[in-house]
């Protein structure tokens, strides 16, 4: 255990908007002895009512796990979970499971990555959408499915009062991704984790989806924390992002911040690995190799392998994470050699080719 | 929906025209063939001629099976020559019938009950120390012949400790009004609590013996969908919608899970009716099982063939029954 919670930026910041949701050297490790694998070390983020944050990664950098942890959906055998994750003052971590029961759904919901399987197959889409409002709402069963269909409705799925009958199978896959987040918002909770919420959707239907999320969240002055590898949805929807590499945050900055000015090579890298429609045709330029190549924090950065940027410091020392000198204190960065800041804001996608072997 | 019945109707007849040949061609293929099945002992080149003559088994054999499949499409299946000599095989056949309907059911729902919360308790606790003995006792279940854990039922429980009768359906001397001929049943419709008292203590012995294999597969079906029912993102979706243990057991666990174990009911069936001939033989119950078990060793063709084309009838219809209850609890079955 390196991180330092004492050190964390962070705590500065959440006086200034007082943080719904405060997440604090969360760690999370599956197994244990030799087999032990730390899938988040000591992620610290808050999140204020109406902001949308961003933790952002490849497969396998913890940010799903961070999620779950934080709803108290994890397994309940094999693994453990430390730090502290606060939802408006109470501490959800050691909650017990009734009380946790009743905050899910109702002041904390989820939105989940594959729409199809994430829906109960042989469950009217009403009673999946009406389910929820019935156990946190005092409705009648009546109300609820009233509620239900309007909550259908302004999730944008046409004739609603049908599709209460219907099936997750007779749906589209945008269609179901609506459900479920009409399913997450139905009792309009103030915070909203979505967990990858437009993957499994082609490209239309991402937008479409994106900007629901937006226009919903804006409304409500629900917090969202949204969880993607997608570089492309948070430059649409997130103030602040986190990026993610192999449990740790690797770097913390607003959203044009980041775009502009990507300062730590892994963010970079995954800029440039972006296709981008206006630019010549070329070869894309992804990060290379993969996290099997990672080194453990413990002896420095678990990027370095794969970093062109990688000095020999790297390689023996655990970088820290720091406001980056000259960006304020809500820059952080975890990196003992990051990308030069490029003078103007417009060079989003320069520091990366420098990674071209 | 309707449709989907129509259709599944016609496979039905299908499968029956198909059985009936197979049936037709097996009694052609008798040792011997059914004139000296017939006459046994006693046939003589002429009698046996004449015979054959009688019963057409000179004609084509296009015609000869025409005849059969019309005298079968009447329930004409000829004159039982074993135990039940002179009476029409169907007969034999209508009176067994209910004794074995209600020792099945009465099996499929001790099964059921057994099997479907044990299976869910061991799928929960995977691991644990009451999941694994109920593996191992239902692997027991499946394991243990069906008659020989019959005899040893019997053994204990009539012989040793004679709590239960031995045999029959119900005792000398209690006078019962019959209307279905399911003696628990006509016992409670007719308010003779005695009678009903008596048949269902004539019914659990039996009862038993036949529903170790239906328990012991539904159990491991029920666990095995359960444990990866659980694994499922849509019951994470329940879990995130904070709603009570009951709700998602209920309505997101079991009516998932239940899916393949409907479809294995159905399939039980058969093994409801096969180990229905070797459990009534032990426990000398008057259902079809034990006719057939008798016709078997008495040679009677027209009753053998009746029980096993009804057998097979009823064994089709079941499982439409449960193709329907399949559609029933299963959307995507319905509109595809």
């Amino acid at each position: 255990m390196t991180a330092q919670p004492t050190a964390d930026p962070a705590l500065d910041r959440s006086a200034r908007t007082a943080p719904l949701l405060a997440v604090r050297d969360l760690t999370v490790t599956f197994g244990r002895g030799r087999r032990e694998f730390r899938a988040v070390d000591g992620v610290s983020f808050d999140v204020a009512p109406g902001q949308t944050v961003g933790l952002v990664g490849e497969s396998g950098c913890g940010k799903s796990v961070t999620s779950l942890a934080i709803m108290g959906l994890l397994p309940a055998r094999g693994n453990t979970i430390g730090g502290s994750a606060t939802f408006a003052g109470e501490e959800l971590l050691t909650m017990s499971g009734n009380e946790l029961r009743d905050r899910r759904g109702r002041d904390l919901a989820m939105i989940f990555q594959d729409p199809l399987s994430s829906l109960n197959p042989v469950v009217p889409l009403g009673t999946q959408v009406a389910e929820v409002i019935e156990r946190h709402k005092r409705v009648s069963r009546g109300e609820a499915r009233e509620q239900a269909r309007a909550m259908l409705d302004k999730v944008g799925i046409p004739d609603p009062t049908r599709r209460l009958k219907e099936y997750p199978h007779q749906l589209s896959g945008g269609m179901r991704q609506r459900a479920l987040i009409a399913m997450a918002l139905a009792c309009e909770p103030r915070l909203l984790i979505a967990d990858e919420p437009t993957t499994a959707l082609d490209v239309t239907i991402q937008a479409q989806i994106l900007a629901l999320l937006k226009e919903l969240v804006q409304d409500s002055e629900t917090a969202l924390v949204m969880i993607t590898h997608d570089l492309g949805v948070v430059a649409g929807l997130c103030d602040e992002v986190n990026v993610l590499y192999a449990g740790r945050i690797v770097e913390r900055a607003g959203r044009h911040d980041l775009f502009a000015r990507p300062r730590h090579p892994y963010t970079g890298g995954l800029l440039a690995s972006i296709p981008r429609l206006h630019e010549e045709r070329g070869r894309l330029t992804p990060v290379p190799g993969s996290v099997s190549d990672n080194i453990p924090w413990e002896q420095g950065c678990a990027f370095a392998p794969r970093c062109s940027s990688a000095i020999d410091v790297c390689v023996q020392q655990t970088p820290e994470l720091v406001p980056d000198p000259g960006h304020g204190p809500d820059r952080l960065l975890r990196c003992h050699n990051p990308l030069p800041a490029p003078p103007t804001a417009a060079g989003s996608g320069q520091p990366a080719e420098e990674e071209t072997p | 929906m309707l449709r989907f019945i129509v259709r599944r109707l016609l496979q039905a007849v299908l499968a029956l025209f198909v059985l009936s040949v197979l049936l037709f061609a097996w009694l052609r293929s008798l040792p011997g063939g059914v004139v000296s099945a017939l006459l046994g002992e006693r046939g003589t080149p002429a009698a046996a001629a004449e015979l054959r003559a009688q019963l057409g088994l000179d004609d084509p054999i296009f015609v000869q099976y025409w005849r059969f499949l019309e005298r079968a499409l009447r329930g004409d299946f000829g004159i039982s020559n074993g135990v039940y000599r002179g009476e029409p095989a169907w007969d034999v056949f209508v009176q067994r019938l209910p004794a074995t309907i209600e020792l099945s059911i009465v099996a499929m729902v001790i099964a059921l009950t057994l099997a479907i919360p044990l299976g869910y308790i061991a799928a929960r606790r995977k691991g644990g120390w009451l999941d694994t003995g109920s593996v191992v006792f239902s692997l027991i279940g499946v394991a243990v012949p069906v008659f020989f854990l019959a005899y040893v039922l019997k053994y204990i429980f009539a012989v040793q400790l004679g709590w239960l009768p031995p045999s029959g359906r119900a005792s000398v001397g209690i006078n019962a009004t019959h209307i279905t001929n399911m003696y628990m049943l006509d016992g409670l419709m007719t308010r003779e609590w005695d009678a009903a008292w008596d048949a269902f203590k004539h019914l659990i012995l039996p009862a038993v013996a036949l529903s170790s294999i239906p328990f012991a597969i539904i159990f491991r079906i029920t666990r095995a969908a359960v444990i990866d029912v659980m694994e499922e993102d849509y019951v994470r979706t329940a879990r995130a919608k904070g709603l009570t243990a009951r709700t998602i057991r209920g309505r997101h666990i079991m009516r998932n899970a239940l899916i393949p174990v409907v479809t294995i009911v159905g399939l039980q069936i058969g093994a409801l009716l096969a180990g229905a001939v070797l459990t009534e033989k032990v426990f000398a119950y008057q259902g079809i099982g034990q006719a057939l078990a008798i016709g078997f060793e008495r040679r009677d063709y027209p009753v053998l063939q009746v029980l096993i084309m009804m057998a097979a009838l009823i064994y089709i219809v079941v499982n439409l029954l449960v193709d329907i209850a399949y559609a029933v609890i299963d959307p995507r079955v319905r509109t595809k």
